[in-house]
């Protein structure tokens, strides 16, 4: 369809071809409740003409900010139909996050889920000038407000059913109007340094990127997402939005983030995107299901998981793998790998995504073996969610795999990954120092990331370009890539390496407080609180085991000599990661300065005050002494 | 304007104690009264009084009019008073689910042969019934724990459930007996909200025994206060704050009860 050029003229095509198809469903009461893509357009217009009786226009932004719903997809459809500017917002920032965000982009009219959101907006509403309207979706709880600037969802659609019957025709108008080149989204990088940047996607952008993932792998219209991924990621825009509205598949909104694993399983989406943390949550699972099992079952369980991952090295490599091993891989299909695909609802899953982070290989290698189609795939906002994508046939847990079709990449001189084609962005929001800084004139996009290109044509992602350094005697340090290796063990949520321009590398580690808890309470470890197991001598002795594992798969240089088990996991409230989970590393350097110090002064503990920063911005203090371990080479294990 | 419930100069002594003695309360329609007290005021006397778990030796309870005093719990229950219990009465090894279906078991007119056969009427019932329970989950956020066996719940969440067990009755009253006993913080500012948002959205009049006294000053339209099983007081929150005798009888001396979470 060559006149759909953009995303509000996708949606009347999908109006008008898919009418009677699915287009999105949400559980709600238990049940899973459809609405065609007829139905999505009608929904749509009513906000739209809603939004446009109560002033909105042309280039005006609307924020929204929730859990993922349906009313707030058709509301960010509904400000692009109207050529106005949608900006999804991560529901678990801080005021002070959300208060820079608004602001910045001027948004006119915010729509919040319920009343938890409504009141973070209540709170900020002095500062927010440009704000004129809030929504709210969900009516509970705020009966009580009585503010003329707030209006229900069914109210704004009311008030465009009226406007329609003056202005028929306006809605299609505005949306004639639209041009690709027009910004359809902005969604704000959540930096590792800094206030966050506003990245302007163009509506070429988004059907740049549905198309270039259409050529790169198998989506059909009649497949199903699940969208549980926070809006204001460009990877769920991608994907439900622009994906969906290009394709015309279903996406589905989980009934809370709590169901979310439950109702996966019931859906069985065809198609699965997840981040690393996902994975490993669900592996997670299974390993701790297995352990509670029977110990017959549990014996299939291994001996099967063995076969698999055999079977999947040899497949890897591209070895042929024997009858024997053939035969016992069918077997472990319909006794083992079957029915836990179908425990994790990845039953009718024809492909899975990861990306985001990098994914342990183990973890990586269990899915894959138990004939999950999990592939790897890399992009970041600013190309739109998408640069490259791992071939079926060639999946493996180290590269990013080959650049999608119609998307350029070329290694600079010092090893950074740089990107051209339909998917970069058009420019950071009034700042276009910073986008002249990361675009040069050729129309080159400088990811910040180094990696290379292997000799298949796939591309290898390292680390964090500027986060590369050297050990004093000169060894590249990738920080990164050892934290990887740490955060593979289920017992290490988070990880934080060090040895810039020093002698040897040494990690800052948090403990997962479930896998942990749970291996402490099956050994009758009494704890209180995460701090007191963080600092148990049994913990301790688990995580150094933990560390040798990883040490064994690093050169002798990298390997982590020293290491510290901190007293609370690392948080974005306390801006020690961003929202997307990756450590903002000159800050935790700063803020833990005394732990570096420690390791490399030789020292034996250190005094750990952790300033903990509450959701609703109220801070406090956490005092304690806390030993450093040294890892050691040939001590006998504790445990 | 006469009143929702109405408690007229009821007593009850067990052997030689005297626990409540001629106390009198009204509860309108559509509010939140408190009933405080130190320990031993008999506060929960009297709310098993209204529930008809104890019969009053004297005096008269009605519910919209209507002499309630001698009725057993279950007709009481069906007249549309619903409670909770200090020390959770949920069954332990059903599910979230099955206990909040059992909550509107006096709203089912299926009998055990029908519920057996569950086609026809029956099936249409349980339907509909399911349908306000879904109400109630959502209401709640307990979507996640509709499976689970309540006994597996952390204390807090047993709490709410406890309230959507109460409110699957559809009661015109809900008697809440320290909903937020041993809850932390958070779990007790979410209590607040559901108690709030069930008076404000359904209507339904709130009869609350509390020992949070911030809590109870922030929510309640008037609160009532017990001591050696008499009223000593009653009225809007900032008036019984201020009520000497009150005072007195939680400190033993003058000073003003601040907000916060003193204990009784």
């Amino acid at each position: 369809m060559a006149e759909a050029t953009t995303l509000a003229r996708l949606l009347q095509r999908n109006a008008r071809d898919l009418r009677d198809r699915p287009a999105i469903r949400e559980k709600d009461r238990g049940i899973w409740q459809t609405w065609t893509w007829g139905q999505y357009h009608d929904q749509v217009r009513e906000f739209a003409l809603g939004l446009a009786a109560l002033g909105f226009k042309r280039g005006e932004r609307l924020s929204v900010i929730g859990d993922n719903r349906p009313r707030l997809y058709w509301a960010q459809v509904a400000a692009q139909c109207l050529g106005g500017v949608p900006v999804p917002v991560y529901q678990d920032s801080i005021a002070k996050e959300l208060a820079f965000v608004w602001n910045h982009a001027e948004c006119a009219v915010i729509v919040a889920e319920d009343q938890e959101q409504v009141d973070k907006v209540l709170g900020l509403r002095d500062q927010l000038p440009a704000l004129r309207v809030v929504v709210y979706d969900d009516p509970r709880g705020l009966l009580r407000y009585k503010h003329d600037w707030l209006r229900s969802y069914q109210d704004v659609q009311e008030l465009g059913r009226s406007f329609a019957t003056r202005h028929s025709t306006y809605f299609e108008a505005e949306i004639e109007k639209g041009k690709p080149e027009d910004v359809a989204i902005i969604c704000y990088t959540s930096g590792t340094t800094g206030n966050p940047k506003g990245v302007m996607l163009t509506h070429a952008n988004a059907i740049g990127i549905a198309e270039a993932f259409r050529k790169a792998d198998d989506i059909r219209p009649e497949d199903d997402a699940l969208a549980y991924l926070p809006m204001a990621w460009a990877g769920d825009a991608a994907y439900t939005l622009f994906l969906s509205l290009v394709v015309g598949f279903c996406a589905n909104c989980p009934e809370s983030p709590e169901t979310v694993q439950r109702d996966l399983r019931e859906l069985g989406p065809t198609t699965v995107l997840a981040p690393p943390r996902i994975w490993e949550n669900m592996l997670t699972a299974v390993q701790v299901k297995a352990a509670d099992a029977p110990a017959l079952k549990r014996w299939v369980f291994e001996r099967f998981r063995a076969v698999a991952e055999r079977a999947e090295i040899l497949r890897a490599d591209g070895k042929p793998i024997p009858l024997g091993l053939r035969l016992a891989r069918m077997l472990g299909n319909v006794l083992v790998y079957t029915p836990i695909r179908d425990q994790l609802g990845l039953r009718r899953a024809r492909w899975a995504l990861t990306g985001g982070a990098p994914l342990g290989p183990d973890t990586f290698r269990f899915f894959r073996s138990i004939g999950v189609n999990l592939k790897q795939v890399y992009g970041s906002t600013e190309t739109t969610g998408l640069v490259s994508l791992q071939p079926s046939a060639e999946a493996n847990p180290t590269t990013a795999g080959r650049p999608c079709p119609g998307i350029e990449v070329k290694i600079a001189d010092r090893g950074e990954v740089l990107v051209r084609g339909p998917v970069i962005f058009k420019g950071y929001l009034k700042n276009e120092e910073a986008t002249r800084e990361v675009i040069d004139p050729d129309g080159w996009f400088r990811t910040g990331d180094a990696g290379f290109m292997d000799p298949r044509g796939h591309l290898v992602i390292i680390d964090r370009a500027k986060d590369v350094g050297a050990l004093r005697d000169g060894t590249p340090f990738a920080p990164q890539f050892i934290e990887n290796k740490l955060k593979f063990s289920p017992y290490v949520r988070e990880a934080v390496a060090f040895g810039h321009e020093r002698d040897f590398v040494t990690a800052m580690v948090a403990i997962d407080l479930n896998t942990v808890g749970n291996w402490a309470e099956r050994r009758g470890i009494p704890y209180t609180s995460y701090m007191d197991l963080s600092q148990k001598p049994e913990v301790c002795g688990l995580i150094r085991e933990e560390i040798r594992k990883g040490n064994e798969t690093l050169p002798a240089a990298t390997q982590i000599r020293r290491f510290l088990l901190l007293t609370k996991d690392l948080e974005a409230d306390d801006a020690e990661m961003t929202r997307t989970r990756k450590v903002r590393r000159r800050f935790v350097s700063e803020k833990y300065a005394a732990v570096i110090d420690a390791f490399y002064s030789g020292g034996h503990t250190v005094e750990l005050e952790a300033s903990i920063t509450y959701e609703d911005g109220r801070t406090a203090t956490l005092k304690s002494r806390v030993r450093v371990e040294d890892v050691g080479p040939e001590m006998t294990a504790r445990v | 304007m006469s009143a929702l419930l109405e408690i007229r100069e009821v007593s009850k002594a067990f052997g030689g104690v005297q626990a409540v003695t001629r106390v009198s309360l009204e509860a309108q329609k559509g509010e939140i009264l408190s009933v405080i007290g130190p320990n031993g005021a008999g506060k929960t006397t009297v709310l098993n009084m209204i529930s008809g778990f104890y019969h009053p030796d004297s005096g008269r309870i009605t519910l919209e009019g209507r002499d309630i005093t001698d009725l057993a719990p279950s007709r009481v229950a069906e007249l549309g008073i619903a409670r909770t219990f200090q020390n959770i009465a949920l069954f332990r090894g059903m599910t979230v689910l099955d206990n909040l279906m059992l909550g509107r078991h006096v709203h089912m007119k299926t009998g055990v042969l029908g519920a057996f056969a569950y086609w026809g009427f029956a099936q249409k019932e349980e339907v509909a019934h399911r349908k306000r329970v879904e109400d109630i989950i959502d209401f709640l956020s307990i979507q996640d724990l509709r499976r689970r066996p309540t006994g597996s719940l952390a204390y807090g969440l047993q709490k709410r459930v406890e309230l959507g067990r109460a409110l699957a009755l559809d009661p015109k009253v809900l008697l809440l007996d320290e909903p937020m006993g041993g809850c932390n913080h958070e779990e007790k500012e979410d209590m607040a909200r559901f108690i709030l948002d069930v008076n404000e959205e359904w209507g339904v009049t709130v009869i609350l025994i509390e020992h949070d006294m911030g809590v109870v000053m922030d929510i309640s339209d008037r609160i009532a206060v017990l001591d050696m099983g008499q009223k000593i007081a009653e009225g809007a929150p900032d008036d019984v704050r201020a009520n000497p005798r009150v005072i007195k009888a939680y400190l033993g001396e003058t000073k003003t009860i601040g907000a916060g979470g003193s204990r009784g």
